[in-house]
């Protein structure tokens, strides 16, 4: 058994080699051109080519038996298949530019009609006297494991030439992705564009029906581009990832249903690419979910260590004698902001772990030293916004909307010192130049 | 080859189901979310093998509870990789319904060597069987396709009836939604819902073309002949019956031309559905291929005119 295993994995044998290998590649071409694709909101497009391409694959398996050729010629299928899948996405982009029809209304519509022909032009071939339409349907879920040598070879060309054009034209799609309106008014022929992008995702499709067939295919275009939008913001990146998860998620795929014997191989692909994929929407480091909240929770923490240390600051200036470091009630600190009493506890927590506090006790807590400078570093910072942006309000609105300790950084020494000028003493600054308002 | 009663009885039963699907499509259209009706079909299938696993019997309640739970999961799933995950919505669809396919696949693959559940019965669906399953309703006897879509049907209409001005707003304006004080989501899930319910009833009964086609093609049909919700629902009612009939109509007329009894209903239907949008996209009154160039034509005119003086 683990021979079987390592002997899959590892490709020793040559039949397996040229199938797992063809699938890899149409893995790789399927992640580059599903990123684009997915950037221009068109993810759902392999779904509409692939339901698009059965009339033609029908109408050629009758004309190549009607012309007394076996019907299951495999490039006269794919021809067949690329002719209705283009005049499938003509259709969609005619309804789409000619009336007030939105994307996903052509597509549906090109999709369901196409379809329904498909399966009627189907039900007449199976019927046609002297036609063994038998084997069809594998076009529907596909039939990795029984492909023969030359369809592998066959595919894995083909994946490997549309990979390569996709990144021939990466400027101009990642254009048309990006701002389809600026390429339009720079001079590009943006439908012309649209129309080689979706040719390039027709010929996927269409060597994928084979491959891991008609519906899972539509995986294949979607979830490594998804899978990869969680990890970077770069389009090369994205690209690149897109393309590894693809070959990734293929070559594990084809592995395990060669291993496990008679489970269909798209199927398992498919489970492979959306487990990857749930991984990825939660880890992964540009826009998964866990470092988005590690990124709020971060936020959060800093913003209520600076309303803390603020509050405390405020109460101590109110006190009477000269400002120094004493114990504040906790009551009236709690009662200086609206925050709630978990939120507020929470945050005095923080602060004795950062070393801001000497002492927190249930009646009165008391400022460390650094707690201390931090707090009137604070408040001094926060009072030059508040007051940049009462006097200045006209240049304001560029600056304002940030960190209070950006302070120096955005407005300038120059200002700075003028700000600490009109708030009065830069050692001991007076109130808050709006009152203060406490509940 | 000449029309009975049993091609009566196909051509109501598609009338019925393209009717309920109509309804509940018009909305989909004018919410962007056509490709649900797509979605849910092909997701559904998980649905119905573990409803076979679990009850060992290929009856059709518990099919069509376990579908349209998978039905509505898939609306779920999709809402929520869209939100937590900031996916586009069709590429999040595109995610559950693949993933939830692949495992019906494999589910199915495995009762294959015990039972007879076949993946392409379950997906394409006859509706030309339907009349050798009679039911009696009462003093009539009609085929149990036909019942169950005509009761969806109704469902749906008295939905809709119900809540016409909440699902009307909520299409157009989810925030207004809000401010008036029902939930936005809730009118959201319950169009799901319906969608789903309707679908999985039609697919278990005449097979996942009708639904697919049903939900967009009659809906996008009506867009282009009005502007008001109320004549939009009506011309959808009216272009998908129509269609079912033509539909059934063509599948038993075009094949003999080629020496073949004939085809598949459903998928014709479909593409009828295709020609009354053809139709429709070239004749229509002011969204016409037709009336654009008259008026592009008429425009291009006018300056000459206005300066002439005619």
């Amino acid at each position: 058994m683990l021979d079987t295993i390592t002997d899959v994995l590892f490709l020793k044998d040559h039949n397996t080699r040229v199938v797992v290998i063809s699938v890899m590649l149409l893995g790789v071409s399927s992640g580059v051109i599903g990123a684009f694709l997915l950037l221009r909101k068109r993810s759902l497009m392999g779904d509409v080519l692939s339901h698009a391409t059965l009339p033609g694959l029908g109408l050629a398996f009758a004309t190549m038996t009607a012309l007394g050729y076996s019907g299951k010629s495999l490039p006269g299928l794919l021809l067949g298949a690329t002719i209705s899948g283009a005049l499938g996405l003509l259709l969609m982009l005619a309804i789409r530019s000619t009336t007030r029809l939105r994307d996903d209304v052509a597509m549906g519509f090109v999709l369901s009609v196409f379809f329904g022909l498909g399966v009627a032009v189907l039900g007449m071939v199976q019927k046609m006297p002297g036609a063994n339409a038998a084997g069809l349907e594998s076009f529907i879920y596909g039939k990795t494991a029984s492909m023969v040598l030359q369809d592998a070879q066959l595919i894995g060309g083909v994946a490997l030439l549309i990979s390569v054009l996709a990144v021939l034209f990466k400027k101009e799609f990642t254009l048309i992705c990006f701002d389809d309106g600026y390429a339009a008014a720079q001079g590009w022929p943006v439908i012309l564009l649209d129309v080689v992008m979706l040719a390039l995702v027709t010929c996927v499709t269409v060597i994928g029906l084979q491959a891991v067939g008609l519906i899972l295919i539509i995986a294949f275009l979607i979830i490594p581009a998804t899978a990869a939008r969680f990890w970077t913001h770069r389009l090369e990146y994205m690209i690149l990832l897109a393309a590894l998860i693809g070959a990734l998620s293929g070559w594990l795929g084809a592995s395990f249903s060669g291993i496990f014997g008679n489970m269909p191989a798209g199927a398992i692909i498919v489970l492979v690419a959306a487990t990857i994929f749930l991984f990825s929407m939660f880890f992964g480091r540009a826009r998964g979910l866990v470092p988005r909240l590690q990124d709020q929770l971060r936020l959060k923490r800093r913003v209520g260590r600076q309303h803390l240390l603020r509050a405390a600051y405020e109460i101590l200036e109110q006190q009477p004698g000269p400002l120094a470091n004493v114990p504040v009630d906790r009551n009236s600190l709690f009662e200086h902001r609206s925050w709630s009493r978990r939120e507020f506890n929470r945050f005095l927590a923080h602060a004795q772990v950062e070393d801001h506090l000497e002492t927190c006790t249930d009646d009165e807590i008391l400022l460390s030293e650094s707690g201390f400078g931090e707090a009137a570093r604070m408040t001094r910072n926060h009072r030059l916004w508040e007051l940049y942006l009462i006097r200045h309000a006209d240049i304001a609105p560029s600056h304002v909307d940030r960190d209070a300790d950006m302070v120096e950084h955005i407005l300038g020494a120059e200002m700075v010192r003028q700000l600490e000028v009109e708030l009065g003493n830069p050692g001991h600054f007076s109130s808050s130049p709006h009152t203060i308002s406490s509940k | 080859m000449s029309w009975t009663t049993f091609d009566t009885w196909i051509a109501v039963t598609g009338m019925l189901c393209a009717i309920s699907c109509a309804i509940p499509g018009c909305f989909l259209v004018l919410r962007k979310m056509s490709m649900m009706g797509d979605a849910i079909s092909h997701a559904v299938l998980p649905g119905l093998a573990i409803a076979f696993f679990a009850t060992g019997t290929r009856d059709s309640l518990p099919m069509f509870i376990g579908a349209a739970g998978v039905g509505i999961l898939t609306a779920l799933f999709t809402q929520w990789i869209s939100q937590f995950g900031q996916v586009d919505r069709g590429a999040a669809m595109g995610i559950v319904f693949t993933t939830l396919f692949a495992i019906g696949l494999i589910l199915i693959v495995r009762a294959a060597d015990h039972v007879d559940l076949d993946a392409s019965c379950v997906l394409y669906g006859a509706i030309e069987l339907t009349p050798l399953d009679m039911v009696r309703l009462g003093p009539f006897e009609l085929p149990r396709a036909a019942a169950v879509n005509g009761t969806i049907l109704l469902v749906n209409l008295v939905v809709v009836i119900l809540l016409f001005k909440e699902l009307l707003i909520s299409s157009f304006d989810p925030g207004l939604t809000d401010t008036l004080g029902f939930s936005p989501g809730f009118m959201h899930y319950l169009l799901m819902t319906m969608v789903a319910v309707t679908t999985v009833a039609a697919f278990e009964s005449v097979g996942s073309i009708i639904v697919i086609a049903m939900l967009i093609v009659p809906a996008a049909t009506a867009l282009l002949i009005s502007r008001r919700l109320v004549p939009i629902i009506i011309i959808a009612c009216g272009v998908g019956s129509a269609s079912a009939w033509l539909g059934h109509y063509l599948a038993i007329r075009i094949p003999p031309l080629f020496g073949i009894s004939d085809t598949s209903s459903s998928g014709m239907m479909a593409f009828a559905a295709g020609i009354l949008f053809t139709l429709a996209w070239i004749f229509a009154p002011n969204e016409g291929l037709i009336a654009r160039f008259m008026r592009n034509r008429g425009g291009r005119d006018q300056p000459a005119r206005d300066l002439t003086g005619v």
